[in-house]
Formats: structure tokens, C-alpha cells, sequence
């Protein structure tokens, strides 16, 4: 792939709205997993969340627009409306040339949800009553409304789509809009993801499988990844968005490029929904193929940006995986998850850990894993325990798994190693 | 996608399930006998609802999914293991006789798992949260059947789903070309939908799009004069995507190629700019190296709504003038199945070619449009290169150019109609 630049960022995190909020979090080792506040959590096992103090209304959204919009839509155009303000690129591109590719996992579900509970009449009704739904309900159904709105904001007519591949959605829809930039179709791609999960349903069915922790009277340190104790990933919701832009696009306009995204590949396991293999085959072939892409060695890794869920299957599978890839330089590198703090926004986490890469490139520091205290002999990388590291970050790879199977790798490199060609 | 080194994707393996048929062959005699799968709801109680038809899927039977998967997962996922398996059967692949990474799936959803959702979220808020099952997690997301067929036939290459409501189904396709040129043999593509459960079908109501009408015959008639809106259907089409030299060198009968692709996106409501259909039929052209004159069918997006039905007639008179290309839809008889249907349309329009004859639009007789519409009975004619649009709410556009397959060089004198019919 030739490389996509990335010129512009917005975020809505836990604990921070905003790329700067969210990286002091993030290099402070602060934990944003709290007791749930959406919605009243007795009676589920697992009762914690990384919420955002998301007030729509405060970040310029109208009423009609709030009304309209599920939660994760509007984080989508927040992040989306920072992130194009930050690269300068609206009135430079002309629409046509402007595309969209954005991520969600479970898309509008508490929309869905809350409408539900209304037609059915709180679950009292197989035929429910059509005559209770909203007006904006057919926008909640089909989550693309999700990347319509973020067209709309960045006024963008070229291709526009939705990437849904479960928990690797943030990772594959910028992967998707780097490459729409690099077979120039578009000469600049708003990409990123937005899932706001913390629902009911979205809650009782991780509860069902037990992937959530369970550690309700801890909340702040139940997100444990690669520490002995994990026990399962807190659920986070947000979204990111980073401006893509055609490396010569981005110099004529005189961008300020952050960081490029050199290499992406995706590989399946076809083994199992959820469960994962422990040899972590399938992903690191990912990781090799995105790194050949990329043109680098594994030795040129300054830094891995984990999946790092802090379930036991997840983070034993990982580390396998980035031992297979790296081989002996797994553990010169240093690896993280940002999990730890913000928890495991589904899609949106994605999009979430490549701006905190983009970030680590642009600071030169490695942001760290928190609660990581007791280590587990099957996890002895290093994992950048408690507290964020300066060092200097070239090239970081940033890697995620989903439900489906799905293993994504993405590569990205300092904005002056592109320029040397 | 026509950048050198690019592969050639050739279509070698297709199946549809739709309210007029359950399988390729019974789906297309049956539409090019006039049949419509619109009717009166079956698998709830629509009484109190504005809306009562629908094309159902009535003569699936579920037993055609393995055991196991039945309970897991969703209608939509249903169809979609059915049809992907029938698909790679019809072009003669044996999957597990192939490399886990030359093999991909892609496909496009719009609602996921309607139907499993609400049965879901009808335990947890009618009794607790425990009674929400283990599968859940598993089958009302977006990436379920993908998943599932990834999973179902060792398909370890790059695998993934978009969602673009309709567009979805056209873009999906896109994706297979691009993963054949990263070194995929084999891709599965299309997408299946399943949106008739009662909250989902509430959520379409709610849009005000979806037609109240009656009687089966007259409730949704694309380009018509009486046009009221649409009605959903369920179903779709999965195809097999291969490098032109694979397909040759194994044999396969190749049924066209995916020639080229584009797709843009509306300007926001309220802005004077025009809508960009127009531009991705265009562009899709440009992309396929084909002018206006080459093009010979356009399986349209058919909404069913005036206005849609008339920005979109006035997008193809501007590319190809007044009358100037037969258009035609397979929605009126098989409902509108979101991202299902630009997948069948790819499937219809290459048999189209193989069998030299344009399938019909059915109930339309009163056109509000000026095209050259196909009414009343199929048209013979020898297709060679189709357009499939699509449109999604609240603005995609997505065009994809299908072309029948070169002669084979090792047989110069042959066509790959003369192939088809020997291999009938």
C-alpha cells in the first residue's frame, strides 16, 4: 500500500473528551472504569463500564441533531468535527474527492434498545406496537446512518461506508480508508469508529458468556490486562476519527502529518466466534503481512499497541502471536493496552488505540497498561507496567481480534521516515 | 480496477434465496415466469400494523443449516450459510481442498439479526437478564454471518462486512476484487438479509417509506405510476469470486466478470448541490473502460418512492439518454432486501447473459418515468455488459459494471455462451 497520511484527530474517550484529555489520561496511567451510571446495573453480573461524560448539547450538537442521532453517532461527529478542525482539510478538497469510512461493531443499540422497550411495552408483546416507534427509529436500525452523519460533517461525496467486524471495526475501517486514499479513490478519507455499547442487552450478553469482569467492587482496577488476575474486559464506549490524506495531497496543502499508515493486513482463524487458539498462528500472520507491506523488519517495532482485553484466552493468545512475528525483538519492544483504562469500546476501540499510536509517534511516548501488578508467566513481555514511558517511537503496530475470528494488523511510521523517499 | 497486475474477477459459482425461489435455477425460471413473492405476512400477527406484506421467504427450510447453527444464529445467517454453501458447490470448490489464507468471505449486512435480537431482548426485559443466551454476543451483530461462514469453510484470508444499507451489497463485491488482488483465490461475497420480524419491521414503518397497500399485486411498483413506497423482502445471493487464470486452468465455467465499481455518497439534505448517483454510474464506467453505448441493461435500484424513482430515472437519461439502455428490477417480484438485493441483482444480471433474455418487471404498467423499461413479458436479448445500482438510506450510491466472460483463448472460436449452453 502507498501511505496514507494522517492529518488530523478528534476523540471522545472515557475520562476525556478530546485528543488532549484523552492523552493526559492515557500518559497518566488513570483508570476511567466506574459502576455504571447509564442505566441501573443491579442484577447483572457484571456491573462496571468506561463511560464518557458525553453531554452532545455541550459539544455543538442542536437539538434535531441530538434527537436524531443514536449516542454513538453523536460521538462519531464529535470526534469527526475535532479531528477535520485539527487537519484544516474542510474547503481544501473538493466533495467529490472526500470519502468516509467508519467503524461500529453493534452500531445504534441503545437506540434500538430503548425504542424496544417502548413498542413492546417493556418486553410484554412479541408484535409489538408500530404506532410507539419514534419517528428517527428506521435511523437507529440501520448503523451506515452512522457514517451518513460523519459525510455530512465532512461534507464528503466521494465512497462513503461502514466497516463492521466486530471488535477489529476501528482497526479495519482506517485500514479500509488508507487504502481507499492509496488506490486513489479519495484524496483525503475521514476514518475512525464509534460504538456507545453500555446498554441492557449489550451488557447481559457479555454477562452470558462471561467475558466481563466480574470484580464489581473494583471497578477502577477490574481492567487487568496480561496481569495474572484478569478476568475478563470492562466494557468502554467513544469513538476516534483520524483525517487520511494522500501523502502528496497533504504536502501541497502544506498538512501538518502526524504519523503514516505504512502497512494493514487481516487474517481469520475460522476456529471459533469467541474462543481463540492459544499458538496466536492466524494473527501473527496478520502482523508479518502488514509489516511486508510496510517494507520493515520486525526489529523496527518501537512499540506494540495491544488488543490486550485482559480476558485470559485473549492476552495468552496475543502474546503468542507478537512472539511468532517478532521473534527474539518481542521482547526488546515494548507493548501496552490502553484497555486498562479506557476499557474495550467494541468497534470503537479500534480507531481509539491507533489515535493513541498516532499520539506515541507524535510525543515520543509510550502511553502504559495499568493495574498490571502481578505478571503472568505466560504474558513476560513488556508490557509498559503502570506508568507511560518516554523513549523514541518510529514505527508503531497496532493490532486487535474479534468475535467472527477476525485478527487485524496496522502499521504506522513517523511522518519524516515517509518523506525520505 | 483496472490497475495493472490487478486480477481479473470472474464470477464461477452463484445462489440466490429469495420469496420466489429457493436456489439459483428455481429463483430464475420463476422470475422470468412473472412471479411475485409478495404477500400477506406469515410468521407473526400484523394485525394493528399499517403495513402487512412483505416477501417472505416461505419454502426455506431450515434444516438445510447444520444442527448446531440453527439455534446460534440469526434468519439472516440462515440463508447466508445456505447460500454460500450452495454457491461454492455451484462452482465446483471443494474448500477444504484449498489453503485456509487463499480463502475470504465478504459480505454486506444492514440490520444484522433482527429477529434473534428482539426474541433476546424480549427475555431480558420481560424477565431478567439472565435469560439472555449465550449466542447473543454471537448473532445480531453485523459480522455474524461472515463469521460463520469463515469459520464453516476454513476461510482464513482477509475476510470482512460492510454495511451501506443497499449500496453494502455492490460495495461488498468491490471488496472481493480488491481481495483477489491481495492474493485471495477464492472469495465469497454477496450478502442475505432477513427484516421481517415485528421490530424490525416497526423500525421500516417508522421510516414512512414502506408501502400500506393491500393487495400484493399493486403494494410496490418501482417507476409506476401508482408507486406508494416499498416492501422489504427477505433473502439475497452469495456469488464465488475468482482470478480470471484460476478459473480458467481449474476449468470453471466462468460466468462474467465483475468489471468495475464506484460509489459516492449524496450531498447533505437541504443542499443545492445534485445528487452524485449520476457520478457513480460514471465513475463505475470509467472504471470498467466501458462507454454508455456498452452497457446493455441496468438492474436499477427501483426504491418505489416518486421522487426516488424520478432522481433516479433522471441519473440514467443524463448517462445514457432519453430511453437509451433497457432497464429493469428484480424487487417488485422479490421485495426490496436491502443489501440481499444488489448481490441477487449481480447473479441476475449474469444470467441474463448466459441465457440471452432480460427478465421483466412485474405488476408495473403504467410507467411515471421516461425509460425503456422492461414490462409485461422478458425481452429476448444478447447482454453483454450490465449495470447493478444501488442506493442507501440516507445517501449511498454504489454502481458495479458486470461483464460476460472473454472467449477462452485455448478455444478461440467459442463463446462463453456456447460454453454455457454445452454445459447445461
Amino acid at each position: 500500500m502507498s501511505r496514507a497520511a494522517v492529518t488530523g484527530l478528534g476523540v471522545v474517550a472515557p475520562g476525556g473528551i478530546g485528543v488532549k484529555e484523552y492523552w493526559e489520561l492515557l500518559t497518566a496511567g488513570r483508570t476511567a472504569t466506574r459502576t455504571i451510571t447509564h442505566f441501573d446495573p443491579n442484577g447483572f453480573r457484571s456491573r462496571m463500564a468506561a463511560e464518557c461524560d458525553f453531554e452532545p448539547a455541550h459539544h455543538g450538537l442542536s437539538p434535531q441533531q441530538i434527537r436524531r442521532m443514536d449516542r454513538c453517532a453523536q460521538m462519531a461527529v464529535v470526534a469527526a468535527r475535532e479531528a477535520l478542525t485539527d487537519s484544516g482539510v474542510l474547503g481544501e478538497a473538493p466533495p467529490e474527492r472526500i470519502g468516509v469510512s467508519l467503524g461500529s461493531a453493534v452500531g445504534c443499540t441503545v437506540s434500538l434498545e430503548r425504542e424496544y422497550v417502548v413498542v413492546s411495552d417493556g418486553g410484554a408483546r412479541w408484535e409489538v406496537d408500530p404506532g410507539y416507534g419514534a419517528p428517527h427509529l428506521y435511523h437507529s436500525l440501520v448503523p451506515s446512518s452512522v457514517a451518513a452523519e460523519v459525510a455530512w460533517v465532512a461534507e464528503a461525496e466521494g465512497p462513503v461506508t461502514m466497516v463492521s467486524t466486530g471488535c477489529t471495526s476501528g482497526l479495519d475501517a482506517v485500514g479500509h480508508g488508507a487504502r481507499l486514499v492509496a488506490d486513489g479513490q479519495a484524496d483525503v478519507v475521514v476514518a475512525g469508529a464509534a460504538d456507545a455499547p453500555i446498554s441492557p442487552i449489550t451488557v447481559a450478553c457479555f454477562d452470558a458468556i462471561k467475558a466481563t469482569s466480574p470484580s464489581n467492587d473494583d471497578p477502577q482496577h477490574a481492567s487487568r490486562p496480561f496481569d495474572l488476575e484478569r478476568n475478563g474486559f470492562v466494557l468502554g464506549e467513544g469513538a476516534a476519527v483520524l483525517v487520511l490524506e494522500s501523502p502528496e495531497h497533504a504536502a501541497r496543502r502544506g498538512a501538518r502529518v502526524y504519523a503514516t499508515i505504512d502497512g494493514f493486513a487481516n487474517r481469520c482463524n475460522a476456529f471459533h466466534m469467541t474462543g481463540l487458539k492459544p499458538d496466536g498462528v492466524e494473527m501473527a500472520e496478520a502482523i508479518r503481512l502488514a509489516l511486508a507491506e510496510a517494507g520493515l523488519p520486525a526489529s523496527a517495532v518501537d512499540y506494540v499497541n495491544a488488543h490486550g482485553s485482559g480476558t485470559k484466552q485473549n492476552d495468552r493468545h496475543e502474546t503468542a502471536a507478537i512472539k511468532r512475528a517478532l521473534g527474539p525483538h518481542a521482547y526488546d519492544t515494548c507493548v501496552s493496552s490502553i484497555k486498562s483504562m479506557v476499557g474495550h469500546s467494541l468497534g470503537a476501540i479500534g480507531s481509539l488505540e491507533l489515535a493513541a499510536s498516532v499520539l506515541a509517534i507524535h510525543h515520543d511516548v509510550v502511553p502504559p497498561t495499568a493495574n498490571l501488578h502481578t505478571p503472568d508467566p505466560e504474558c513476560d513481555l513488556d508490557y509498559v507496567p503502570l506508568t507511560a514511558r518516554e523513549k523514541p517511537v518510529d514505527v508503531v503496530l497496532s493490532v486487535g481480534s474479534g468475535f467472527g475470528g477476525f485478527q487485524t494488523a496496522v502499521v504506522l511510521r513517523a511522518p519524516g521516515e515517509a518523506t525520505g523517499e | 480496477m483496472s490497475e495493472p497486475g490487478t486480477p481479473i474477477a470472474v464470477v464461477t459459482g452463484m445462489s440466490a434465496v429469495t420469496a420466489i425461489g429457493v436456489g439459483l435455477e428455481t429463483y430464475w425460471a420463476n422470475l422470468l415466469d412473472g412471479a411475485c413473492g409478495i404477500r400477506p405476512l406469515s410468521r407473526f400477527d400484523t394485525t394493528g400494523y399499517p403495513t402487512r406484506l412483505g416477501a417472505e421467504v416461505v419454502d426455506f427450510d431450515s434444516r438445510a443449516v447444520p444442527g448446531r447453527l440453527v439455534v446460534q444464529t440469526d434468519r439472516w445467517t440462515h440463508f447466508g450459510l445456505w447460500a454460500g454453501e450452495q454457491a461454492l458447490a455451484h462452482a465446483g470448490l471443494d474448500p477444504a481442498q484449498l489453503p485456509g489464507y487463499a480463502l475470504s468471505v465478504h459480505t454486506a449486512s444492514s440490520s444484522g439479526g433482527n429477529e434473534f435480537g428482539q426474541h433476546e431482548m424480549q427475555g431480558l426485559w420481560s424477565v431478567g437478564p439472565q435469560r439472555v443466551g449465550a449466542y447473543q454476543s454471537i448473532a445480531w451483530f453485523y459480522a455474524a454471518t461472515t463469521g460463520q461462514l469463515s469459520i464453516r469453510h476454513g476461510m482464513k484470508g482477509w475476510c470482512g462486512v460492510l454495511v451501506a444499507e443497499q449500496a453494502g451489497g455492490l460495495d461488498t463485491c468491490a471488496q472481493a476484487q480488491r481481495a483477489l488482488a491481495q492474493g485471495s483465490a477464492v472469495v465469497l461475497t454477496g450478502a442475505t438479509e432477513a427484516p421481517l420480524a415485528p421490530a424490525v419491521l416497526t423500525c421500516h414503518i417508522a421510516s414512512r417509506l414502506v408501502s400500506t397497500a393491500d393487495d400484493p399485486q399493486r403494494a410496490y411498483l418501482p417507476f409506476d405510476e401508482a408507486a406508494n413506497g416499498f416492501l422489504p423482502g427477505e433473502g439475497g445471493a452469495m456469488l464465488v469470486v475468482e482470478p480470471a487464470d484460476r478459473a480458467r486452468t481449474r476449468g470453471a465455467h466462468r460466468y462474467g466478470v465483475i468489471a468495475g465499481h464506484a460509489a459516492t455518497f449524496d450531498p447533505r439534505p437541504g443542499s443545492d448541490r445534485p445528487p452524485r448517483l449520476r457520478h457513480a454510474v460514471e465513475q463505475a464506467l470509467d472504471d470498467a473502460d466501458a462507454r454508455p453505448g456498452d452497457i446493455d441493461v441496468v438492474f436499477a435500484d427501483a426504491h418505489g418512492s416518486r421522487p426516488a424513482d424520478q432522481a433516479e430515472a433522471r441519473a440514467l437519461t443524463e448517462v445514457f439518454g432519453r430511453c437509451g439502455v433497457p432497464v429493469t428490477t428484480t424487487k417488485a417480484a422479490t421485495g426490496r432486501l436491502a443489501a440481499g438485493s444488489p448481490a441477487l441483482d449481480v447473479v441476475t444480471a449474469l444470467l441474463a447473459m448466459r441465457d440471452g433474455v432480460l427478465p421483466h418487471v412485474v405488476n408495473v404498467h403504467r410507467p411515471a418515468v421516461d425509460l425503456d423499461l422492461v414490462l409485461g413479458a422478458p425481452r429476448p436479448a444478447r447482454p453483454r455488459t450490465a449495470l447493478v445500482l444501488a442506493r442507501g438510506y440516507a445517501g449511498f450510491n454504489s454502481a458495479l459494471v458486470v461483464r460476460a466472460p472473454e472467449p477462452d483463448p485455448r478455444h478461440p472460436g467459442s463463446t462463453e455462451q456456447g460454453t454455457a449452453s454445452s454445459a447445461q
